[in-house]
C-alpha cells in the first residue's frame, strides 16, 4: 500500500506543478500511515523529488511516449498503480492531467474528484474538499470506492519540503497498439512564453484596451514580469485576442500567485474563474466596476497611461531587485 | 454518421449561488436553468455537420422531467431525436455508465459532451463514457472535422494547441472554439414548434452505482476591502506587491 502520485515533466525536466502534487501526496501518506512512490515518464532527474517526500520513483522511458497521449499516459499511471497497490493516486490538473485522470479512474474501478483544495478527511470515510460553481462554491466530497483518485487543483496547496531518501527505479508498463489509437500529427505551442496553467503571474485585459492594436503594452507588461497573457470573454469572442487566452467560467481557470486585470469590468463569470488567484490587482477607470470588490489592490485609472508608467517602474524595480 | 450530443442541464452562468437543507443541497429558488455552455458549443458543430454532412443528430440527458425544457431547447435548435435517461444524476461515474448504455446501443460515430459542466466541474463525464464504451477520447476539443471514418481534432494544451487525428467512434470534450459564440443559435419560431413534434424518449435507467457523493457545500469567505493606489503613485503598488502581497 502506498500514495502513488504522477508528476509531470516536460522535456525531460520535471514541472512546478510536479513538486506541487508530490508534497500533497506527502501529506495524504503521512495521515494514512504510509509511503509515497511518484511515476515519472520520460523524466531525466527526478533526484529533487525526495526533496518533497518521495521515497520511490517508478521511471519510465518509452520512445513512443515522447508526445503526450491520453490513454497509453492513464495505462502506465494505472500498471504503476496496481505493482504499488496504491490506495489513492494524485495527479496535478494541468490539461493533460485532467484529459487522462477520467480514463485512469475507469481503469482503476476508482472513484475520481478533481479540483481538489485541501487534504482529505479519514475520521468518516474518505472526505475531500474541492471547488464547485467555478470557485463560487467549495463542496465536501466523499469517495466510496477502494482506490481513489484525486486531481490536486493548481496552487491549492504549494510546495511542502519533507526531505526523505530516495530510491529509483526503472519500470516497463506493457503497452499495446490500442494505447496508441489517437496520432498526434503537431503540436504548436509557444515556447518562449509561459501558459496561464503554469504562469506564477498573469497580466489579463478587457475591451477597456478598446481594440486588438493596443495589445503592446499588455505584452510588454507580461514580459517584464514574465507572466502569462490573458483576456476577458468579449475580447476573445470579438476576436482580438484567441481562445486559448479567455479566462473565466467558460475559458480558463486561473490560479496565479499575482492576476492583473486591465480594463476588465469584473463580470461574475470572470470573477468566477479567476478567484483561486492568490494576489489581484485591477486597473480600471471606473471606480464602479465590479473588479474592484473582488481585488486586493486597484488603481482607478486610464490603462492607456497608467500601464506604461507600470512598465517602467516595474523595469526599474527588477533592475534594482536581481 | 450518427452523432449523440450529451447535455447537461445546469443554472445559468449569472446564477446567484446559495445551499439549502444545512448547506447540503443547491438552491434552485429563482435559477434558470440552460444547456451547460460547453455542451452548447458541441451541439452547434454537431449542428454544422448535419447541415454540410447529412449526419443525424440525438441528444441525451441525464435527469428528471424538470430537464425536459433544456433538452426540447437542444431540439428547438435542430437535433433530431431526444433521450432523458429518468433518474437524478448523483455522480460523474453514474451518469457516464448511464450514458455508456444509451450510447453503446444507438451505434454513434461521433459523441460530443462538454469539457465540464459549469455547476460541479467535475471534467470526467466525457473521458469516462469514452473508456466504459471502448471508443477513442480527446478532451478540450477546440476543432472538428470529419473525413469519412477519421476524424482531425485540435485540442487545447497548457500554452498552445496540439492536432489529433482519431478513428471512429470517438467521444469528445468540447468547449468554446468547436464554434464561434456569434454561431450559437437561439431557437426560432418554427424551431420551437417542430421540437414539440420531435421524439423525447424516456429511457429506464440502469440504475448504475455511484463512487462519490457530494455530501455539503460553502461558499468562500467574504473578500476584504481593496486597497486603493493613487494612479500618481505607482511605486507604492510595487512596493505592496513586493513586500505586503510577496507577488513580485
Amino acid at each position: 500500500m502506498s500514495v502513488l502520485v504522477y508528476t509531470e515533466s516536460e522535456n525531460g525536466k520535471l514541472k512546478k506543478a510536479a513538486y506541487e502534487v508530490a508534497s500533497f501526496a506527502k501529506g495524504i501518506a503521512d495521515l494514512m500511515g504510509t509511503s509515497v512512490t511518484a511515476v515519472t515518464i520520460n523524466a531525466e532527474n527526478v533526484d529533487e523529488l525526495k526533496t518533497y517526500g518521495v521515497e520511490k520513483v517508478l521511471k519510465v522511458s518509452h520512445d513512443k511516449l515522447s508526445k503526450f497521449n491520453a490513454d497509453a499516459y492513464a495505462e502506465v499511471i494505472t500498471q504503476a498503480s496496481k505493482k504499488e497497490e496504491a490506495k489513492v493516486v494524485v495527479v496535478s490538473q494541468s490539461t493533460n492531467a485532467k484529459y487522462l485522470a477520467p480514463l485512469l479512474s475507469v481503469n482503476l474501478d476508482a472513484g475520481y474528484a478533481s479540483n481538489v483544495v485541501a487534504l482529505p478527511k479519514l475520521e468518516d470515510g474518505f472526505v475531500v474538499e474541492r471547488t464547485a460553481f467555478t470557485n463560487k462554491a467549495f463542496n465536501m466530497t466523499s469517495i466510496s470506492t477502494d482506490v481513489k483518485v484525486l486531481g490536486l487543483s493548481n496552487n491549492a496547496f504549494g510546495l511542502k519540503e519533507n526531505e526523505v531518501s530516495l530510491s529509483e527505479e526503472e519500470f516497463s508498463p506493457e503497452l499495446t497498439d490500442d494505447n496508441f489509437k489517437i496520432n498526434v500529427e503537431s503540436v504548436d505551442k509557444n515556447k518562449d512564453k509561459v501558459s496561464i496553467a503554469d504562469a506564477e503571474v498573469v497580466v489579463s485585459a478587457g475591451r477597456g484596451m478598446k481594440g486588438p492594436e493596443n495589445w503592446g503594452m499588455i505584452e510588454e507588461l507580461a514580459d517584464v514580469l514574465g507572466a502569462a497573457t490573458a483576456c476577458s470573454k468579449p475580447v476573445s469572442d470579438m476576436g482580438w485576442r484567441s481562445h486559448g487566452e479567455h479566462v473565466g467560467q467558460t475559458g480558463k481557470p486561473v490560479a496565479s500567485n499575482l492576476y492583473i486585470a486591465i480594463g476588465i469590468s469584473g463580470a461574475i463569470q470572470h470573477l468566477a474563474g479567476i478567484s483561486a488567484s492568490k494576489n489581484k490587482v485591477v486597473i480600471n477607470t471606473d471606480p464602479e466596476a465590479p473588479f474592484f470588490k473582488a481585488a486586493d489592490y486597484g488603481i482607478v485609472g486610464d490603462a492607456f497611461e497608467v500601464v506604461p508608467q507600470l512598465i517602467e517602474k516595474l523595469k526599474e524595480f527588477k533592475a534594482n531587485n536581481s | 454518421m450518427k452523432i449523440l450530443v450529451c447535455i447537461s442541464h445546469v443554472p445559468d452562468t449569472t446564477s446567484k449561488i446559495n445551499f439549502t437543507e444545512n448547506d447540503t443541497k443547491f438552491d434552485t429558488t429563482g435559477v434558470q436553468y440552460v444547456i451547460n455552455p460547453n455542451d452548447e458549443f458541441g451541439l452547434t458543430r454537431a449542428m454544422w455537420f448535419k447541415e454540410k454532412q447529412g449526419a443525424s443528430v440525438d441528444v441525451v440527458t441525464v435527469g428528471g422531467k424538470d430537464t425536459e425544457p433544456t433538452i426540447r431547447k437542444a431540439l428547438a435548435i435542430g437535433a433530431d431525436t431526444a433521450h432523458r435517461i429518468d433518474t437524478e444524476p448523483l455522480d460523474g461515474f453514474q451518469v457516464a455508465k448511464e450514458l455508456a448504455k444509451v450510447a453503446k446501443d444507438g451505434e454513434y460515430d461521433l459523441i460530443i459532451a462538454g469539457r465540464e459542466s459549469i455547476d460541479y466541474n467535475g471534467g470526467m463525464v466525457p473521458g469516462m463514457l469514452a473508456k466504459l464504451i471502448g471508443a477513442n477520447f480527446i478532451n478540450t476539443c477546440v476543432s472538428l472535422e470529419i473525413d469519412g471514418e477519421t476524424a482531425t481534432a485540435v485540442r487545447e494544451i497548457d500554452g498552445g494547441k496540439e492536432t489529433l487525428k482519431s478513428s471512429l467512434p470517438l467521444v469528445i470534450g468540447g468547449q468554446k472554439g468547436l464554434v464561434e459564440e456569434s454561431d450559437l443559435k437561439i431557437p426560432n419560431m418554427r424551431g420551437i414548434m417542430m421540437a414539440r413534434k420531435k421524439p423525447l424518449n424516456v429511457v429506464e435507467p440502469l440504475s448504475a452505482e455511484t463512487q462519490t457523493e457530494a455530501k455539503s457545500f460553502r461558499k468562500p469567505e467574504p473578500k476584504g476591502e481593496v486597497t486603493l493606489v493613487d494612479a500618481d503613485n505607482l511605486d507604492k503598488l510595487i512596493d505592496l506587491l513586493h513586500n505586503e502581497a510577496k507577488a513580485i
